[in-house]
């Protein structure tokens, strides 16, 4: 079942459809209640576009997110997926439950920097730990916006608030914990940058493990101001993008040839390509501690580097840990979840 | 009546003229991590196979290893299995308990001890059997190290030979605990139970009225813990997604829903698993993937005890409010904090109950054997699809870890009932739906599973206000809507929650409300009344919250009603004064126990009649 079909005898001329048959307008949601301006706006089109380009079927898209502006982005996208928006911080909980129950999902969830690196760290580490297959966006404006402008635990050292309040921690770098603790593609953009991100998200649908996506998504209201490191033109001056990306689908025949040297073909899961090309510096994507290394490296010089930071296309899943059999184990038939009576009077003799 | 049918005080050392058959408890005091449980394990399983009823409780302690620990066997020819207080037959093992175990012995008690321990030296009244358990384990077990696991064997042939318990059965007992792969564990054992046996029988002249004699009363009947049952119930069920995080005493649920789902549920011809089990990083996690999974249309659940409880809060009002169908485990221990953790309380019935903030309320099973751990499992899983919301199992230490004689488990012939869920193909008939209307009269909305391969099957799951169509709102009359939608769904609960059990006594003018392990003691204690001071009470057992007509009734036709619980603030009889009429509120009077033991018959007799004014 399925396909909408959009095209009727003695119409006008055929809407623009995908591969599977489906307008653009098949993968949006309902309008955002976000400020205007607000990166995360940016990063729910980009969803939208690679899901509607890719042709992937929406209905086996489940949407996770958490609490807060980021988390409540799930509801203007993708308005044929099935979505879930749970408690503050435990997002993970959540999709881990609901893609065990059915492995066949796509889970795509969104959290945001406060919700992922202060009350969400540890349900975010132990996903990362799993190598859960999902892709988990971080919409990253070092800042919570619903409670009206406090740090979160991504806030760089020394950026300040409207209100002029400095702050004196460190923050975390969930792209560094997320690629030293098991997630199998990492990577770092800004919403600013519909390109990249388009790749991006692109690898990510195509990637079979986790994928760790932060997107620097500056906060329009509370911390676009001078003296934050989450701005927009702070990103201006400051980003540093470490490649080119081509993201190359499964169903497009690849005719360009790669030229020798310069450009990394990284083969994804389901047969899609990963192009790479070098920008200023050489660094291999496929190497763990030298991305590690680079990202201490960036932060000593105050350089926010985007593109690429890990991909490892090996590693094997959670789920493939755990031996589930291939079919939704919600959705398998009494006969193959319930032992017959014959095991049930086995195990009573044996307790006589 | 039973119990007190020999009282100590007719027996003196030395005097074996009234003999004490098949009614008595033994109290094996040893030190935790010493190996004793395979011998109390046998001891107990080989009353049982000699046909006599039997239950066993492990009094431990929340330590590895060299703390006291302490497990009482009861034999009972009327089949009374709950706790009984009073000490017959004492094996005392442990110096540093001794002296006080032999202290707190009523009079004409006889004594197995470790002869350097001297403790005749303390009691005159007592019957005592002092056994060199050095010398005899060194004759028996060459290797030293070997020494102190098969020490303990010893008492058992010791108690055997005083009590007159059958050595076959001892030995075919020994085999079965350690299986046929262990042939040389056992006949290492049944040495050390032979010397044992040997001893006593060239030693010692019986001076105490304790014995054993063959019944039939256990035919057919099975020994297990109430975790295994619990676990066995969720097989059965069709459990799919299990999420836990280690708890005392909850732990062993899943521990042995482990070993029967690798037997039993996996597919023969790929070898891969049916069902996913998690050891989630806390219980913040175990409910959320438990929720998750059952939105996704798992048969999902979770197993744990009060501290995981609180930690599960925030979640369960989430699985509540956006109607989401999952069954947690609480096997209760004694709190608040860590309280006793390995001691048993019926602590957390109000918390269980309204889990979480807002306006929150939650159905409740409350199994009191093994058999209905087991049925009762099975019938949490389809209500919570029946009704898509967590649903509580209660249990407590006491059910969960100990032994327990049980008839054997009846196979579920009625088919899993996966509740109102919306296919596809219903989708295409109906050209769409609203998650939350209430077309039935009885709360429940019709939910499709995310992956359902339809335009119009996706709607989306808040814990913000929403409305009919999963819409997210503020408006004051989407949000009241929903929650009397939410109110109406547990009203219609209660002609669905499992019935109570009720026996009415004919010219009785109390009764007894209780549920789960109270029930033992409770069904003695009214025997005890009539036999001892002819008092007639009738029972009612609740299986369930919310609870049912069948109480009003019951209330109702009795001028006091004692509301047993297993808690200090009465926890059981708040729960009804929250919802009772006031005239029947009057009625009711509170019986509590607190003390982290098992509740035991005198207790709640004694707390009767001193309440009654008899």
């Amino acid at each position: 079942m399925s396909t909408l079909t959009t095209t009727t005898p003695g119409a006008p001329p055929p809407k623009k459809v995908n591969r599977i048959g489906l307008e653009v307008l098949n993968y949006k949601g309902s309008k955002t209640t976000l400020c205007a301006g607000c990166g995360h706006n940016s990063i729910s089109e980009r969803i939208v576009e690679c899901f509607y380009e890719l042709g992937v079927e929406p209905w086996t898209v489940a949407k996770f997110s958490g609490i807060g502006c980021s988390s409540k982005s799930p509801a203007y996208f993708l308005g044929m997926s099935h979505g879930f928006n749970a408690v503050h911080g435990r997002m993970p909980a959540i999709a881990t439950g609901a893609l065990l129950a059915n492995r066949n999902l796509l889970g795509l969830g969104v959290s945001g920097d406060g919700d992922t690196a202060s009350i969400g760290i540890g349900q975010f580490m132990h996903m990362v730990r799993r190598n859960m297959p999902m892709i988990y966006v971080i919409e990253d404006n070092g800042v919570y916006g619903l409670t009206k402008g406090q740090f979160s635990a991504t806030a760089d050292l020394g950026s300040t608030l409207k209100t002029g309040t400095v702050n004196d921690l460190p923050p975390f770098d969930c792209c560094a914990l997320a690629l030293r603790w098991g997630a199998t593609f990492v990577a770092r953009s800004f919403s600013g940058d519909k390109r990249q991100m388009q790749a991006i998200f692109k690898t990510a649908i195509a990637h079979k493990g986790l994928s760790v996506i932060d997107i620097i998504s500056p906060c329009v209201t509370f911390n676009d101001h001078q003296g934050s490191t989450k701005s927009y033109s702070y990103m201006k001056d400051h980003e540093t993008m470490l490649q080119d990306l081509d993201f190359v689908p499964f169903f497009d025949e690849i005719s360009v040839e790669i030229p020798e040297g310069e450009v990394t073909d990284v083969e994804l899961h389901d047969g899609s390509h990963l192009r790479i090309r070098k920008l200023h510096r050489d660094f291999d994507p496929t190497n763990r501690l030298a991305s590690l290394e680079l990202l201490e490296e960036a932060e000593g010089k105050g350089e926010v580097l985007t593109g690429v930071l890990y991909l490892n296309t090996s590693k094997p899943t959670f789920l493939e840990h755990l031996n589930l059999t291939d079919e939704p184990v919600a959705t398998l038939p009494e006969s193959r979840i319930r032992p017959p009576k014959a095991a049930l009077e086995q195990v009573m003799e044996e307790l006589r | 009546m039973s119990t007190l049918e020999v009282s100590p005080a007719d027996t003196q050392p030395g005097q074996s003229s009234h003999a004490v058959t098949n009614d008595f408890s033994i109290q094996i005091a040893t030190v935790n991590g010493s190996g004793s449980q395979t011998a109390n394990s046998v001891l107990m399983r080989s009353l049982f196979q000699m046909g006599i009823p039997v239950s066993g409780k492990n009094m431990f302690p929340s330590n590895i290893a060299g703390l006291p620990t302490w497990f009482t066997i009861r034999a009972s020819k009327h089949g009374y299995i709950g706790r009984r207080k009073e000490i017959d037959f004492l094996v005392a093992m442990n110096p540093e308990t001794a002296r006080e175990d032999v202290m707190n012995l009523e009079s004409g008690a006889a004594v197995v001890y470790d002869e350097p321990l001297k403790l005749d030296a303390f009691r005159s009244d007592l019957n005592f059997y002092p056994v060199p358990f050095d010398k005899l384990v060194a004759a028996v077990c060459p290797e030293a190290k070997l020494r102190k696991l098969v020490r303990n064997m010893i008492y058992d042939g010791v108690v055997a030979q005083l009590l007159s318990i059958e050595m076959p059965e001892v030995h075919k007992a020994l085999s079965k605990q350690f299986g046929k792969k262990k042939a040389k564990a056992v006949e290492l054992n049944w040495g050390a139970c032979q010397a044992g046996f040997e001893y006593a029988a060239r030693t010692f002249t019986k001076t105490d009225p304790f014995r054993v004699e063959r019944m039939n009363a256990t035919a057919g009947k099975i020994i297990i813990d109430g975790n295994a049952a619990c676990a066995l119930g969720c097989m059965f069920a069709g459990v799919t997604v299990v999420t836990w995080y280690p708890i005392t005493p909850s732990s062993s649920l899943v521990e042995t829903l482990m070993g029967y789902m690798r037997r039993f549920r996996h597919d023969p011809e790929t070898g891969k698993a049916t069902y996913a089990i998690v050891q989630a990083e806390d219980e913040l996690a175990s409910i959320g993937m438990a929720l998750g999974a059952g939105w996704a249309g798992a048969r999902s659940m979770t197993s744990t005890a009060g501290p995981g409880i609180s930690l599960m809060s925030e979640f369960i009002g989430l699985g509540y409010y956006a109607d989401i169908p999952t069954v947690v485990f609480d096997v209760e221990r004694v709190g608040p904090s860590t309280g006793l953790p390995t001691r048993t309380q019926q602590g957390d019935l109000m918390s269980a109950a309204f889990l979480s903030h807002g306006d929150t309320k939650h159905p409740m099973m409350f199994p009191s054997s093994p058999e209905e751990c087991f049925s009762m499992s099975v019938e949490a899983f389809n209500f919570a699809e029946r009704f898509q919301t967590p649903v509580f199992v209660m249990t407590d230490l006491d059910l969960g870890m100990n032994n327990w004689m049980s008839d054997a488990f009846e196979y579920p012939e009625a088919p899993i009932d996966r509740g109102k869920v919306l296919t596809a193909e219903d989708l295409e008939k109906l050209g769409g739906f609203a998650r939350y209307k209430d077309l039935d009269g009885d709360g429940v909305g019709y939910r499709t599973l995310p992956g359902t391969n339809h335009p119009k099957a996706s709607y989306f799951t808040r814990g913000s206000g929403h409305n009919e169509k999963a819409q997210y709102t503020e408006r004051e009359d989407d949000y009241i809507n929903n929650m009397d939608r939410l109110a109406h769904k547990f009203e219609a609960m209660r002609k669905h929650v499992p019935e109570s059990v009720v026996r009415i006594a004919e010219k009785a003018k109390i009764g007894f409300v209780a549920i789960g392990t109270s029930d033992y003691a409770v069904r003695e204690s009214c025997d005890q009344l009539k036999s001892e001071y002819d008092i007639d009470a009738s029972y009612l057992r609740l299986r369930a919250y919310p609870f049912t007509e069948q109480l009003l009734d019951f209330i109702g036709r009795h001028e006091r009603v004692y509301v047993v619980d297993q808690n200090r603030d009465a926890q059981l009889l708040g729960l009804m004064r929250l919802e009772l009429d006031v005239s029947l509120i009057a009625k009711l009077r509170s019986l509590r126990y607190y003390g982290g033991l098992p509740l035991d018959a005198r207790t709640v007799t004694d707390e009767i009649v001193k309440q009654e004014g008899k």
